[in-house]
């Protein structure tokens, strides 16, 4: 495109002149303010022909809707996960804490058919930390890690955002980890026995 | 003592008022809502922000200066408000009705300067001396061209009453005493023959009688942006460089002190641009032959309605003033110190300088 040459303005009525439209400017906005700005889905076809008026919004008692597949707050389905900690590997920011015990017999199936082995006695998330990036939901193997819509979750106590998924109260929990324990006793004397008779024989 | 009390409530009030509406008029020419929280339509954000104000701590930096720093909010919002004392709010009230009123007022505001060095120099701040310096050498410019621009109105009304001055520029200017054979022409020039003494209304208008005080209503008005330190001539708050100029290490109530000395210096001026050049607390309506407009919005003079519309008309100007100062504030922005300096020493003065000889000139058309 051609370019024009900027002509440079200056003088004593040009000045009145721009702080007459400076001025008017701010009055037309000001009579404008009569009209608001609706919260508006962005599919509505009134989304964008909102052009004047307040475009700000009394936050809590208003708000924009977020698309359905917004990607906000983490949610765990604890009953589909299998305490597989890849969430808890790839997470840059180590913002999941996972600990598993082993469960002495299969404790059922998720959702998606995958076997359940593991309890998980912790399976916090700190939001507080976490970076919004959406990888250990990617890497998910049962898709029980999904971020959510929700997007206003903010806490007065930063302990708050510490979200505990776990579906186990701590004596269940002692109790799990007594049953591995014991299994295991009778594992190692059921070996002991075994190696010991191989010995003899 | 009724005076006092009367003013001091009006001056409140008027500052309340101003506050929400700065905030408010701010939020709507940048297309936000402004508060909305405290009382419908956030009305009392205002009250509350003075009484978050007073809970506040009062803080007296340990280096201060600390007879200086104490004294000097009080002294800025003495200057300030004993301006008032002068301005005439009706046609029978007027707190101190003295003879050299504009001569008053210009001597005791410009004791706000002497307060703002004090708040400066005894905070012990770099800064806040700096931002006292700035502001000191914006004031003490800016009443060059305004005193002058005022001068021009008193050489036309040839009076330093406001009250005179008040009763000129409206249709009851015979009931001034001292003034019973005056008369008033269109555009103040006698030759032309047409009388509008009787008329009144904004026929009778300084800015109207004598066409040439629209030009040092101008001056006056942007000079008196500058020197109640209102945008564009914001320089000395400058929270981006000198972080909030000279009241920087004030809290609490000292600082709501100078915060009301600057919202009641925006009202003074105002006031004062009013009263010498819109008319007043005269009615903007003439008397067209039969249909008296001017007398019916007037009242009459020591009743109930002379107060009430005088009241009327005066307050109701004073806030289309104040509605511009704010529109301003959100429309240009903040000139540089050596912009400022140039405004007002190479274009205001030797205007303003201009319009007084001027003014001269025309008086002598008026007699």
């Amino acid at each position: 495109m051609e370019q024009k040459a900027i002509k440079h303005t200056s003088g004593f009525w040009f000045a009145i002149k721009s702080l007459l439209s400076g001025l008017a400017l701010t009055w037309r906005h000001f009579r404008k303010a009569r009209n608001r700005r609706t919260p508006e889905y962005v599919t509505d076809d009134n989304y964008f022909k909102q052009p004047d008026g307040l475009v700000t919004l009394t936050y809590p008692y208003e708000a924009l809707p977020v698309p359905d597949n917004g990607r906000y707050r983490l949610h765990n389905e604890i009953d589909d996960c299998i305490v597989c900690d890849l969430c808890a590997k790839i997470c840059p920011v180590n913002c999941i804490t996972i600990e598993s015990v082993k469960a002495t017999e299969e404790i059922g199936t998720t959702s998606d058919g995958t076997k359940k082995r593991l309890y998980a006695p912790v399976f916090d998330i700190d939001l507080a930390q976490c970076c919004y990036c959406g990888l250990c939901t990617t890497v998910c193997p049962t898709d029980c890690l999904t971020m959510t819509p929700v997007y206003d979750f903010a806490e007065v106590d930063i302990k708050n955002m510490v979200y505990h998924f776990t579906d186990l109260t701590p004596e269940q929990a002692e109790e799990k980890k007594q049953l591995l324990a014991r299994q295991q006793e009778e594992m190692a004397a059921a070996k002991a026995v075994a190696l010991a008779a191989r010995k003899q024989g | 003592m009724l005076a006092f009390v009367l003013t001091l409530v009006l001056l409140l009030g008027i500052v309340i008022v101003l506050a929400y509406a700065e905030r408010k008029v701010a939020a709507f020419m940048q297309d936000r809502l402004g508060p909305t929280e405290a009382g419908p339509y956030g009305s009392l954000q205002a009250v509350l922000d003075v009484l978050k104000l007073l809970q506040k701590e009062d803080i007296v930096p340990a280096a201060a200066d600390k007879n200086l720093f104490k004294l000097a909010p009080v002294l800025i919002f003495a200057a300030v408000f004993a301006g008032f004392a002068v301005i005439p709010f009706t046609p029978s009230l007027v707190p101190a009705g003295i003879g050299i009123g504009v001569f008053y007022l210009l001597a005791i505001i410009s004791l706000d300067v002497v307060g703002l060095l004090m708040a400066g120099w005894g905070s012990n701040n770099k800064y806040a001396m700096l931002g006292a310096m700035r502001s000191v050498a914006q004031i003490v410019s800016y009443e060059v061209p305004a005193g002058l621009a005022i001068l021009s109105a008193v050489m036309i009304c040839q009076s330093l009453d406001f009250q005179e001055i008040s009763y000129q520029q409206g249709a009851l200017i015979n009931q001034f005493p001292g003034q019973e054979y005056e008369m008033n022409w269109l555009f103040g020039i006698k030759a032309l023959g047409i009388n509008t003494t009787l008329v009144g209304g904004i026929t009778t208008w300084n800015i109207f009688r004598a066409p040439l005080l629209l030009v040092s209503f101008v001056i006056y008005f942007i000079a008196s942006l500058a020197e109640s330190n209102r945008a564009p001539f914001d320089i000395p708050e400058a929270e981006s460089e000198l972080v909030a100029g000279f009241h920087v290490e004030y809290s609490g109530f000292r600082f709501a002190v100078l915060f009301l000395a600057e919202y009641s210096m925006m009202v003074l001026v105002s006031l004062v641009a009013v009263v010498l050049f819109l008319g007043s607390w005269n009615t903007p309506l003439p008397n067209i032959g039969p249909v008296s407009l001017a007398y019916w919005t007037s009242g009459t003079v020591g009743e109930w309605s002379s107060i009430l519309w005088g009241g009327f008309w005066l307050l109701s100007k004073t806030f289309v003033l104040l509605f511009l100062q704010l529109q301003i504030r959100w429309t240009y922005p903040r000139l540089r110190v050596d912009q400022l300096m140039h405004l007002c020493w190479k274009v205001l003065t030797p205007l303003a300088l201009a319009v007084v000889l001027g003014a001269g000139i025309w008086r002598l058309l008026m007699v």
